[in-house]
């Protein structure tokens, strides 16, 4: 089979499979022979499929300098998540990519601040980011990780968070639920109304995701606040079938999510018709 | 150039035919169709076929791959044959530009393999339109159907035929035909070429206004006004889509059979109401924003990405085929402004 | 019989949006050929007298559209109903899928509607201008000059075997009130019967192996209103949208003529808006036959709230074994 063969997929092996809120799971997966897919680069994309099921495209969670295995953040919410969130490890599924324009870590993050705003399964793209900004500590500023969900349950990765994230040096994680719960004594309320509330300082380059609701009212927020547009970076998702920007799906103007996207900077949706 | 009678033209395809296999427009109960062509079939006169061309690189329907699983294992297995050579007759100068705006969507990185396997084993012998239809405007997009492309070109006129090849496939094609036509000089096909140009001068669309189009008008036209009315009676069915030679949307679904699955792509249509659809929600809830989408990508968004090319050809199927007549000239000229009868 | 014209049409909408009847009116647009009507619904007098056209071509059944408009709460709409177009209309209304108190119904007779490929197989192609005459058509061409075609030469395969001529609901009449025809629409049905099993499986093999599943059968068909149709729901299990293989396109047909059985109106949309040219009115007209012939006569849409004989049980319905042997008779 030709190395360049864009439809037909791999075989991947779930090697673990982490339950992370009532309805994330997160799914390692390698090859048959115990090796990673593929390379790939932050915020990038592959599809997952299950064959008689259906294929989907997926945020790739791990960070690319994770070199053994890829992570995938699925929450059950059609065909092929609720399927995969019945799947025990050693269950094979096919998997190809790497798909889409990644955040660009390396041209534009690089000896910034950043800011990452994430809400409930909105984590998932950006985790691959974090990580990888972890692992080049030397090569960026200050972080801030805004991060929100509708309970404590809810946190993706809350494991990763707290063991990990929050006992870095210079990087500061805020958290919040929607409503108060026992045993949470953080912050409780949504996440853009917090992000007003933490008053950051506009010299920062701001990476969001979450629901589009949340994603709308945080990019407000943060114009009200002094940041401008071109600050801004976020990752869409659409519905996709080729994941290389030929089956017409997922295309909005002249632009195509799978393989312009799904990393636009603020300014950039701006220029897109209104129809995501 | 090279010539043949039209009394001979059966030797010319049966020399085709016995270096690969031969599809030409013949005659069907439904109307012209590319059918493979053996003794005794006659090419058909109508104008063009029922379908495009296209079907010949993007079938309505294709199996990519077949997966067999045994409890927890998967084995993804290639199912492609060797494609096997083969020459399309008779394609007019519309459909042979609509594999350009095809190629420019399947042949870019990264290409898509299935596609360019066919378009590689095919060899294309254009004809020149003798009888345009009044529902072609293929000139509007800098068409001429009088000199069509395509590896080799042909004309004919009351008596002969004559082919002019144009690229090394078709030099090679027309090389290997030299015993069943003769050489020839340009005068008659310029001179059937000069009758079909009055022709075509003739033709009620031949003068559509195509400079309010193209590249980089997304924001002129996306909020008009006109679509909610030129789309208030389409009926979402994808006649438009299927019969066009320059659509290329498709779906890939899983089959499951006996004794495993089937992997394959299939046309869609962005005028179905399922095809923005995700688990939750749809980004184009009504028909208006599914009709739209289908006039700006051929009128807008494919010129912004493909240097001003339209993603139309002007062959004229969706005029004749649409269920309610709605069609590309109509939204044209109703978003150009020039013509318009709605209020 | 009186003549309809264009102008009385126009004439009609203008006067009832003048007194408030009605707010809209669901008409044909002109073209651009003037056989390329499309369906269109007009707010306005300026609009109607821009664009309204009514001749020979327009074919198109527009009851369906009023499942749509009747839910819009913009008044009452106007609409024109061929004397087919008003079974259609009140097999609608007898589902509950039209709100009846928001259409003012002006029936119109119709002489049969003409079939613009079946034009073009007399005159040539190359259509540039048509003029209209009572009962003919003058057809100017391109390449073989004009050429003056009898409407009755190139009707609509529907209106060469109308069923009736005869308005079922109305809330006016224009003209007169014709009758149900004697009509030979099911001689085509019976032809196919007469062949044997392996003749009739060879035929609707080469028919609906053409089909491009546009679903523009679907969309069109007045008996196709499900607010979720079984092919758009990928659980269903046949919602495929193409062949897998080619048992899939016939499962389609299948299907669908399953579930318009004993509601189809037999209004013919399916067969002439097929860009493939399948005859798939003689899969429903075959229901209409069997059902005929399994409870007595009856035809849907003929008045509002008749019960179809498959949704009705009586003591005297034909058992199903019955039914089986009656058919096998029948095809023997």
């Amino acid at each position: 089979m030709p190395d360049n063969e864009t439809l037909i997929p791999k075989i991947g092996v779930i090697t673990d499979v982490r339950i992370d809120t009532p309805d994330v799971k997160t799914f390692r997966v390698v090859t048959p022979d115990g090796k990673k897919a593929f390379d790939h680069k932050p915020g990038q994309c592959a599809m997952l499929s299950i064959p008689g099921v259906g294929e989907a495209m997926f945020s790739i969670t791990s960070s690319p300098t994770n070199t053994e295995y890829m992570e995938f953040s699925i929450k059950k919410c059609g065909c092929v998540t609720d399927w995969l969130h019945q799947a025990e490890t050693g269950q094979q599924i096919t998997i190809r990519g790497p798909y889409g324009r990644p955040f660009p870590v390396e041209e534009v993050f690089k000896g910034k601040d950043l800011l990452f705003i994430a809400g409930g399964i909105g984590l998932a793209p950006l985790r691959s980011v974090i990580n990888y900004c972890r692992h080049f500590r030397e090569n960026y500023g200050k972080i801030d990780i805004v991060y929100g969900s509708r309970s404590k349950d809810d946190l993706v990765d809350y494991k990763e968070i707290i063991d990990e994230w929050v006992k870095d040096e210079n990087i500061f994680v805020h958290l919040t639920i929607d409503n108060p719960q026992d045993g949470w004594d953080g912050h409780v309320g949504f996440v853009p109304n917090y992000v007003k509330e933490l008053n950051f300082d506009t010299n920062k380059t701001v990476i969001v995701c979450g629901p589009p609701i949340m994603i709308k009212f945080t990019l407000e927020g943060l114009c009200s606040m002094g940041f401008d547009k071109t600050q801004v970076y976020t990752t869409m998702e659409l519905k996709m079938k080729c994941g290389v920007g030929k089956c017409g799906r997922c295309n909005i103007g002249a632009k195509y999510v799978c393989k312009d996207g799904p990393v636009f900077r603020c300014d950039e949706l701006d220029e897109l018709p209104d129809e995501y | 150039m090279r010539k043949c009678e039209l009394t001979s033209l059966d030797k010319v395809f049966e020399k085709i035919s016995s270096l690969s296999s031969l599809y030409l427009p013949v005659h069907q109960k439904n109307g012209a169709e590319f059918k493979k062509w053996e003794k005794g079939v006659k090419m058909s006169d109508a104008l063009n076929t029922n379908r495009s061309a296209k079907d010949f690189f993007f079938p309505q329907a294709e199996n990519l791959m077949e997966f067999k699983t045994e409890g927890k294992n998967i084995e993804v297995i290639d199912t492609r044959k060797e494609n096997e050579d083969f020459v399309l007759f008779g394609v007019k100068a519309c459909d042979v530009k609509s594999f350009e705006i095809l190629d420019r969507v399947f042949l870019v990185d990264p290409v898509d393999t299935f596609y360019k396997a066919r378009r590689e084993k095919g060899v294309i012998i254009s004809l020149a339109c003798n009888r345009p239809s009044e529902t072609c405007f293929c000139s509007s997009f800098g068409i001429d159907a009088s000199n069509p492309e395509g590896d080799i070109s042909s004309w004919m006129d009351d008596t002969n035929i004559y082919f002019k090849a144009n690229t090394e496939k078709g030099e090679k094609l027309l090389s290997s035909l030299s015993d069943v036509t003769k050489e020839c000089d340009d005068s008659s096909a310029d001179n059937q070429k000069q009758k079909i140009k009055e022709i075509l001068n003739k033709l009620p669309l031949k003068d559509l206004d195509l400079s309010e189009f193209g590249k980089d008008k997304t924001e002129k036209f996306f909020d008009a006004p006109q679509w909610k009315e030129l789309s208030d009676t389409c009926l979402g069915c994808g006649t438009c889509t299927f019969v066009c030679p320059t659509c290329q949307c498709y779906d890939i679904k899983d089959f499951k059979t006996n004794d495993g699955v089937i992997r394959f792509r299939c046309w869609d249509s962005c005028m179905y109401s399922d095809f923005t659809k995700m688990a939750h929600g749809n980004s184009r809830l009504t028909q208006l924003e599914r009709f739209r989408q289908r006039f700006m990508h051929k009128l807008v968004y494919y010129p912004t990405n493909n240097d001003g090319l339209f993603s139309c050809v002007g062959c004229g199927r969706c005029l004749s085929k649409c269920p309610i007549s709605m069609n590309i000239v109509k939204v044209m000229k109703a978003l150009g402004g020039k013509q318009d009868a709605r209020q | 019989m009186q003549k309809i014209t264009q102008k009385m049409l126009i004439d009609k909408a203008v006067s009832l949006l003048d007194n408030g009847t009605v707010t809209k009116v669901l008409g044909w647009m002109e073209g651009q050929f003037k056989y390329d009507v499309s369906p269109f619904v007009f707010k306005s007098k300026e609009a109607l007298e821009k664009g309204f056209v009514f001749n020979h071509f327009c074919g198109a059944n527009v009851s369906k559209y009023l499942v749509k408009e009747t839910k819009k709460d913009e008044g009452k709409i106007l609409v024109f109903l061929k004397p087919c177009d008003t079974y259609s209309f009140s097999q609608l209304v007898t589902e509950n899928r039209i709100k009846k108190e928001n259409v003012y119904v002006v029936g119109i007779p119709c002489d049969g509607m003409m079939d613009i490929s079946k034009v073009k197989e007399i005159s040539g192609d190359g259509i540039i201008d048509i003029e209209f005459k009572d009962d003919k058509i003058n057809v100017k061409t391109l390449y073989d000059g004009d050429k003056e075609i009898n409407a009755n030469d190139a009707l609509l395969e529907r209106c060469s075997n109308c069923k009736s001529k005869k308005c079922v609901y109305y809330d006016e009449l224009m003209g007169e009130n014709g009758e149900v025809s004697d009509s030979n629409r099911f001689d085509e049905v019976e032809k196919l019967e007469k062949m044997s099993e392996e003749e009739r499986f060879n035929f609707w093999q080469n028919e609906l192996s053409r089909c491009i599943r546009c679903n523009a059968c679907r969309d069109v068909c007045p008996a196709c209103t499900c607010e979720k149709c079984v092919f758009d729901n990928p659980k269903s299990g046949v919602e495929n949208k193409a062949i897998a293989d080619s048992f899939e396109e016939k499962m389609f047909h299948i299907i669908r003529a399953f579930h318009v059985a004993g509601r189809c109106t037999d209004c013919g949309e399916c067969s002439r808006v097929c860009p493939q040219n399948i005859p798939l009115h003689l899969l429903n007209r075959k229901f209409i036959k069997d059902i005929n012939s399994f409870y007595g006569d009856y035809q849907a849409g003929e008045e509002i709230g008749n019960r179809a004989p498959l949704v009705d049980y009586t003591l005297d319905d034909i058992e199903p074994n019955e039914g089986v042997m009656k058919g096998d008779e029948e095809d023997a």
